[in-house]
């Protein structure tokens, strides 16, 4: 079964990353929604430095839903993801595999630029760190969210922005928690403890329930 | 088959059967809520202005139904997505897809009838409250909901796909309906169903009760019609495709 999971991580990770796989088009989309925003607000450098993790978070966020019909989109048209459903590996951890492969292609540049844009919008030294590990955590909970609606629509063509309408409610809680962690990490007003556990809880938790409600997408989508 | 005088259960999933009872039910809850709602506004309009609030307070007989509503029709749906990937029942999916844009209209009454509400006794049409950011979440998922419905072309592969996304989203259902004890900022907590029964006037709760349950009717009305258009929609729709083969 673990070579099964690598060999989906490494050709999942092997189609993204070369050309024509899109891998480093979130990214870029990311530091756009950070660059937009100076200019909509001003550039009044304290306010941007104070709003600086929370924008961070929506654009992470952005960034994290426009790529979502990748995962299964080319393999739904290519007969691929039939050959996952027929094959003896079972599709809730072929789907977790290939969540884990898009977040590693998509998020993880997502969460390793976000210092760098922090420090375009003045986000202080401490305030940084923080939001780089939290959305090192809030970011794969919304790949596995993001799973449930790139299953669901993993048949229909020109599915993106339908995907990103059904997820986004789902993803309010992460997006909450990881801004209430942020906060608290850097001013210290509020006790970190209980929004960094309840991010952490809501990881595991959609670690479970994406892939196994995708799964049964996938498998009613397909007829099987 | 030998007849049974009590009719069963699976008999409702019958479409035949349920197009003749759409025939007398929906005339009969389009009444039944006519004279439930002038009744219940008639004792709303009777029931003394509330201490702090004033008459402002009356809304509340459209307010509350409609939130009641938004999530009992969520819930309705939520079975009727079991009963589509569990049992296949036939009607099940015609019932979820009639239901989502009245689930999705009585959101959205809840939700602006609040602002109106909230602007003379909050001070604001709308804050970022436990309630109030659930309840939009819920019309959130209702749009997802119906958004999906229409991203298919075949009813079925719509059916089963839409029934997966309800499932997950009920999830934000007991949320609303616990987030003024879990958060409470603003919104006030539970006044009539309550363990140790409602803290409201009687000249309150029964105009609200009344309209509550004529709202009921007029959402049942609304919905068994919207499924009676949608199985002759698909009836049509079959007739098509069976022509179209003929005439090849």
């Amino acid at each position: 079964m673990t070579r099964a999971i690598l060999a989906i991580l490494r050709r999942d990770l092997a189609i993204s990353l070369r050309a024509g796989g899109g891998a480093g088009i979130g990214a870029i989309f990311f530091l756009s929604v950070v660059m937009v925003v100076p200019f909509a607000i001003g550039p009044d450098q304290k306010l941007l430095s104070q709003i600086g993790p929370a924008i961070l978070w929506v654009g992470a966020l952005l960034a994290s839903l426009l790529g979502l019909e990748r995962i299964f989109g080319a393999d739904a048209e290519d007969g691929s993801l039939d050959l996952l459903l027929l094959s003896p590996l079972p599709l809730e951890i072929a789907a977790f595999s290939k969540a884990l492969a898009h977040w590693c292609a998509t998020g993880l540049p997502l969460v390793i630029v976000a210092p760098l844009l922090g420090l375009l919008l003045g986000v202080e030294m401490k305030g940084l760190g923080a939001v780089t590990l939290m959305l090192l955590i809030g970011t794969p909970a919304i790949a596995f969210l993001g799973l449930i609606g790139a299953a669901l629509a993993a048949s229909l063509p020109r599915a993106g922005l339908l995907i990103a309408v059904l997820i986004v409610p789902f993803t309010i809680p992460v997006l909450i928690f990881g801004t209430a962690a942020t906060a608290a990490a850097i001013t210290e007003a509020s006790p970190f403890g209980t929004a960094f556990k309840f991010l952490c809880a809501l990881l595991l938790f959609s670690a479970v329930i994406g892939p196994v409600a995708a799964a049964a997408a996938l498998r009613i989508g397909r007829g099987a | 088959m030998p007849k049974t005088p009590r009719m069963k259960f699976s008999e409702l999933a019958n479409p035949n059967r349920f197009m003749r009872m759409a025939w007398w039910m929906i005339p009969l809850f389009a009444a039944l809520a006519a004279l439930l709602l002038a009744w219940g506004l008639y004792l709303g309009f009777q029931a003394p202005a509330e201490r702090d609030q004033g008459i402002t307070a009356r809304i509340m007989f459209v307010h509350v139904p409609s939130a009641w509503l938004a999530l009992g029709i969520y819930s309705a749906m939520a079975v009727a997505a079991l009963g589509t990937l569990v049992w296949r029942h036939p009607l099940a999916d015609v019932a979820q897809k009639s239901s989502a844009p009245v689930g999705a209209a009585f959101a959205l009454i809840c939700l602006v009838t609040g602002a109106i509400w909230g602007r003379p006794t909050w001070g604001t049409y709308w804050e970022w409250d436990g309630r109030l950011t659930s309840m939009l979440v819920l019309f959130l998922i209702y749009l997802g909901i119906i958004a999906l419905w229409r991203a298919f072309e075949e009813p079925l592969s719509a059916a089963k796909a839409v029934a997966v996304l309800t499932l997950v989203g009920f999830i934000n259902i007991p949320i609303v309906k616990f987030s003024v004890d879990w958060w409470s900022t603003l919104h006030q907590p539970a006044s009539v169903f309550r363990l140790d029964g409602p803290t409201m006037h009687a000249s309150y709760l029964h105009p609200l009760l009344i309209s509550a349950l004529g709202f009921s009717f007029l959402a049942a009305a609304m919905i068994i019609a919207a499924m009676r258009t949608e199985v002759l929609r698909r009836r049509v729709r079959t007739l098509n495709i069976f022509a179209a083969g003929e005439a090849r």
